[in-house]
């Protein structure tokens, strides 16, 4: 194996890793600050904060010669015999010359800047700058200019990295950002006419390591250092992204993607990255309600009457069971555990239940950029998942279209039909084929024709709110906690199907993974821990266990 | 004037001397059609490499090394790009070389192409020539009539197209990455190195990028052979084995404060006080050189001392300038405030640089403001210790910059400051008798950026 030797101590690398030193030296738990370099970008080696000393031990006296000058570390490979020196005097100068630099022109406008408290140029300086200012005083100034409809740039605050330029052009393909001027009178800017404006945008705003590039949508709401991050999974679509839901009070404040190289790399698209404002919508459905006998018949939320969750578990099952046949739509919006729950109890009501598959809302075709990254056309996190819970209960997959058409044949007597999608997504006649049922179970998120029809109409939790996995349309599994408590009156599903099966105590999401991988071979690897960046359920169906 | 009778620039002053029909009459093409018949391109090659031609651009690289360091057997296509993006302040031999001999510069390009096996060659030229624009691309088009380019060239299998391409008007684009990258259409930010263009050039392919006098060289060595050019010139150091030694015939632009300033050609060697007094006819007005830029403003200052110098590649590097650059000498004369002329270099660099890597970016900016608040009285003598470190510490050499004309622009800061520091603290106590031990930050200069 490769020996890399790092401030003196030696690590060893794999023998096919590209690594630069940067990423050596991390392995050795030193960090190399760096501006320009970024793990999904060409390297162009322009910000000169890596800069390090090298040099390479001869394999066969140990000798050890130094480059006689100072390198970039993000530019240099990292192979066997490899020296990297990166806290040494001319190295230490070297970044201090560099904080120095870069805060020439800078505002220096941390207290009125979104950055602070995740601003690299603020946290390198405490790290490495120097204490004392010596280039002139400026007056204040900071600039701002719109490049695109989600994106604002601080001119002033930018320190020319280039990385959003890069990323435009290597990942989203797109090109919009470019360099103007020359010289340290240069700027970031669009062309006239062609703003910022693809589906990937957003991802600017992560990659800047300063505050020149603002989220519209974030700017001045909250300050980095009161929000708390959960990592979590978009529900966005089938691309089932790593994210980090950022909450402060059990309110989101914003996504950001979470590195994972085997789903989303480190990005995110913009329709996951503010598709979290359902969360915090007036219009939610906040209370579990059943239909009152003078509201019989007209739609509206007059027509239905609070009830308590605990009568809900106790009810819900009598009247279900008093009804007869019963038809049951697992969303695709729930997680495995959920859904293996919710079969469970509706078999436990009829053993003859009739299980399909919820609505899996689809949205144009697949879209995939330049840079690989693909946003799913199937606006759902979990369809995979839930066919094959749903397998688990009954080998014939039925779909959505089998429910109503099942229901439309009168071949049901009672419906439950889980929704929680954040749009719309029943019309009016496919709502009206549930009409003659004796009773209609609906858990959704927001009103609908359907619900307007159900007997019982539930609440249901946001993406943010439940706990649990989900498998992405690569079979890849995800497990995630919950990151912010659903509103007052709403329970997320799990916690009703927990309840209804008679479980003690609170819901325990992981516990009913690990039954489920202990009683399904399909799902067998999900036992035990799953590692942040999910597994995939296919391939450790194939190893032995 | 010395007895070194002009090869280079035997055309000048030769009526119609540009034309093909001229260049013929004085032996031009001859050996091209010589090489062509008789010679491999390894043969050339070699030719080059035993002349011991050195690039005459401003890095002074033996031109047949870098050569060799193209694939062998590479699938191709190669291409050769010729720079002739003149901007160093003070240089215009190779306008001289365009504009009056432009058939001399092409034989060179076909030879180097055929020694390199491109079928391809870029002139890059800048914008601020279109005389020389006019000049080569109507030589271009008499060599093609004449069957000197084109398909299967004298009835061989070589073939050769040459395009002419006219940049923006950006000194980093005679940087050589900064220049394949203008060709490719992007913005002329000099690339990382490794690769080398050798490798991975221009269109990602191997590339050779060389200087128009450079190429004329080439010609003149295939028409007068290599025991001519290595009469010529300084031999190298026999105690140092990384001498290579300075050989042929150079063109020196004399400009600044001199009676006869223009472009001489000398045997390389020359000292700077030979080619003031000899060809130059001696400082202006009768005053003495303060000092002496030994080739193009980046390379730095000598002093009235130091002309002894002798300006080939080694030279101007013993008395700690940057080395021999582009061969254009500055001359300053004494009544002249080198407070005004490192103002005057730092406003150029802070202008030109093209903002890629951190410390050239901000440093010449950095150099520029202290030097305009120098200059209105509000210096401090601690800029001066602010300066000689950002001229340390900015450059490929030091390792803080991606390409060398970061260097170019640290070396006149650096020579300036050490070698007349005297003047400087003089000009800052008596322009700011209050504030000039100040240490503190103080203002800027100017109100920026009030909107």
């Amino acid at each position: 194996m490769p020996v890399v030797i790092v401030d003196g101590s030696e690590i060893e690398i794999g023998a096919d890793e590209r690594l630069n030193c940067i990423e050596a030296a991390r392995r050795a738990g030193k960090e190399i600050p760096h501006y320009c370099w970024h793990p999904g970008l060409s390297v162009v080696a322009s910000c000169r904060m890596c800069l390090i000393e090298t040099g390479q031990r001869d394999a066969a006296t140990g000798k050890i010669t130094m480059v006689p000058k100072l390198v970039p570390g993000c530019q240099t490979p990292a192979k066997d015999g490899t020296v990297i020196v990166t806290e040494s005097q001319l190295v230490t100068d070297s970044r201090a010359r560099v904080e120095e630099a870069l805060l020439i022109d800078h505002p220096i406008d941390c207290p009125i800047c979104d950055k602070a408290g995740e601003c690299l140029l603020q946290d390198y300086h405490f790290e490495h700058g120097q204490a004392e200012r010596r280039a002139d005083l400026h007056p204040f100034t900071s600039r701002k200019r719109d490049v695109g409809p989600t994106v604002t740039l601080f001119v002033d605050r930018c320190i020319m990295c280039t990385r959003c330029v890069r990323f435009t052009r290597e990942v989203s393909g797109t090109g919009e950002l470019m360099v103007t001027s020359r010289g340290a009178k240069e700027e970031i800017d669009v062309f006239p006419g062609f703003p910022l404006d693809n589906k990937l945008a957003g991802n600017v705003v992560d990659l800047c390591p300063v505050g020149a590039l603002g989220d519209k949508d974030f700017l001045y709401q909250q300050r980095v250092w009161f929000l708390k991050r959960e990592a979590n999974v978009c529900g966005g679509c089938s691309a089932g992204c790593s994210i980090h839901t950022e909450h402060n009070q059990d309110t989101v404040y914003r996504l950001k993607p979470r590195e994972n190289p085997h789903v989303n790399k480190w990005w995110i698209c913009d329709e996951g990255r503010y598709g979290w404002h359902h969360l915090h919508d007036p219009s939610r459905l906040l209370a579990a309600g059943h239909r009152t006998e003078s509201g019989r018949g007209h739609a509206g939320t007059e027509a239905f009457e609070p009830v308590e969750w605990a009568d809900v578990v106790a009810r819900l099952r009598a009247d279900l069971k008093a009804a007869g046949r019963l038809a049951v739509a697992v969303s695709p919006m729930l997680t495995v555990e959920e859904a293996w729950m919710l079969c469970a109890v509706a078999r436990s009501i009829d053993p003859e239940a009739f299980l399909a598959v919820g609505h899996v809302p689809v949205a144009g075709e697949d879209e995939t950029f330049p840079g690989g990254f693909t946003i799913r056309a199937e606006k759902c996190p979990n369809r995979l998942g839930v066919e094959a819970v749903v397998a688990l209960f009954d080998p014939q997959t039925r779909t959505w279209g089998d429910l109503v058409a099942h229901v439309e044949g009168g071949n049901a007597d009672a419906a439950w039909i889980t929704a929680g999608y954040p749009a719309a997504w029943i019309d009016d006649a496919t709502a009206g084929s549930f009409a003659g049922l004796r009773q209609l179970v609906v858990q959704d998120l927001f009103d609908s024709p359907l619900a307007a029809r159900a007997t019982w109409r539930l609440p249901a939790a946001g993406f943010a709110e439940r706990a649990g996995t989900w498998v992405n349309v690569a079979h890849r599994a995800q497990a995630f906690e919950q990151a912010i408590k659903p509103p007052a009156g709403v329970w997320p599903e799990g916690r009703l199907y927990w309840n209804m099966l008679g479980r003690r105590g609170l819901y325990d999401p992981v516990a009913v993974r690990h039954q489920i991988a202990g009683s399904a071979a399909a799902f067998a690897a999900l036992a035990g821990d799953l590692p942040a960046t999910g597994i995939d359920l296919r391939l450790q169906q194939l190893a032995p266990s | 004037m010395p007895a070194f009778k002009p090869v280079l620039l035997e055309a000048v002053g030769v009526p119609d001397g540009h034309t093909i029909a001229s260049y013929k009459s004085r032996g031009g093409y001859a050996p091209l059609e010589k090489m062509l018949g008789e010679k491999q391109p390894a043969d050339v090659v070699e030719m080059v490499k035993a002349s011991g031609l050195r690039g005459r651009g401003g890095a002074g690289f033996s031109t047949g090394l870098k050569w060799t360091f193209l694939p062998k057997d590479h699938p191709g296509p190669i291409y050769l790009c010729v720079n002739a993006d003149e901007s160093e302040p003070g240089t215009f031999n190779n306008r001289i070389l365009m504009e009056d001999d432009p058939h001399q510069v092409i034989e060179g390009i076909i030879l180097s192409s055929y020694a390199t096996r491109a079928s391809t060659a870029y002139i890059y030229l800048r914008y601020e020539y279109p005389h020389s624009w006019h000049r080569l691309q109507g030589a271009i088009d008499e060599a093609y009539a004449a069957g000197y380019l084109g398909k299967n060239i004298q009835g061989t299998n070589f073939s050769l197209d040459i395009y002419l391409h006219r940049g923006a008007a950006a000194y980093i684009c005679g940087e050589e990455t900064g220049l394949i990258e203008s060709l490719e259409g992007k913005r002329a930010w000099p690339r990382i190195k490794p690769p080398f263009p050798a490798i991975e050039g221009l269109f990602r392919k191997p590339t050779v990028v060389n200087n128009i006098e450079t190429m004329a060289c080439v010609a003149q060595i295939a028409r007068r052979g290599v025991e001519w050019f290595k009469s010529i010139g300084v031999p190298a150091d026999p105690n140092n084995p990384r001498d290579p030694g300075s050989y042929g015939p150079k063109l020196y632009c004399l400009s600044g404060h001199v009676e006869k300033p223009g472009c001489y050609e000398a045997p390389l060697g020359i000292t700077a006080r030979q080619l003031i007094d000899e060809f130059g006819g001696g400082v202006w007005k009768g005053r003495r050189a303060k000092a002496v830029i030994p080739g193009g403003i980046s390379m730095g200052l000598m002093t009235e001392s130091e002309l002894d110098t002798p300006l080939d590649f080694a030279g101007p590097g013993r008395v700690g300038c940057l080395g021999l650059g582009t061969a254009a000498v500055v001359v300053i004369d004494d009544q002249t405030s080198i407070v005004d002329f490192l103002h005057n270099s730092c406003r150029f660099f802070a202008h030109e640089s093209c903002g890629q890597c951190t410390p050239c970016r901000e440093g010449t900016s950095w150099s520029l403001r202290m030097l305009e608040r120098i200059k209105a009285g509000r210096g401090r003598l601690k800029d001066l210790d602010i300066l000689l470190e950002l001229g340390q510490t900015m450059g490929m050499m030091p390792g803080s910059t991606i390409c060398g004309l970061a260097d170019g622009a640290a070396w006149p800061i650096k020579n300036a400051i050490k070698k007349f520091r005297g003047e400087f603290e003089d000009y800052i106590k008596r322009t700011n008798p209050s504030g000039w031990m100040v240490t503190d930050p103080v203002p800027a200069l100017q109100i920026v950026g009030a909107h």
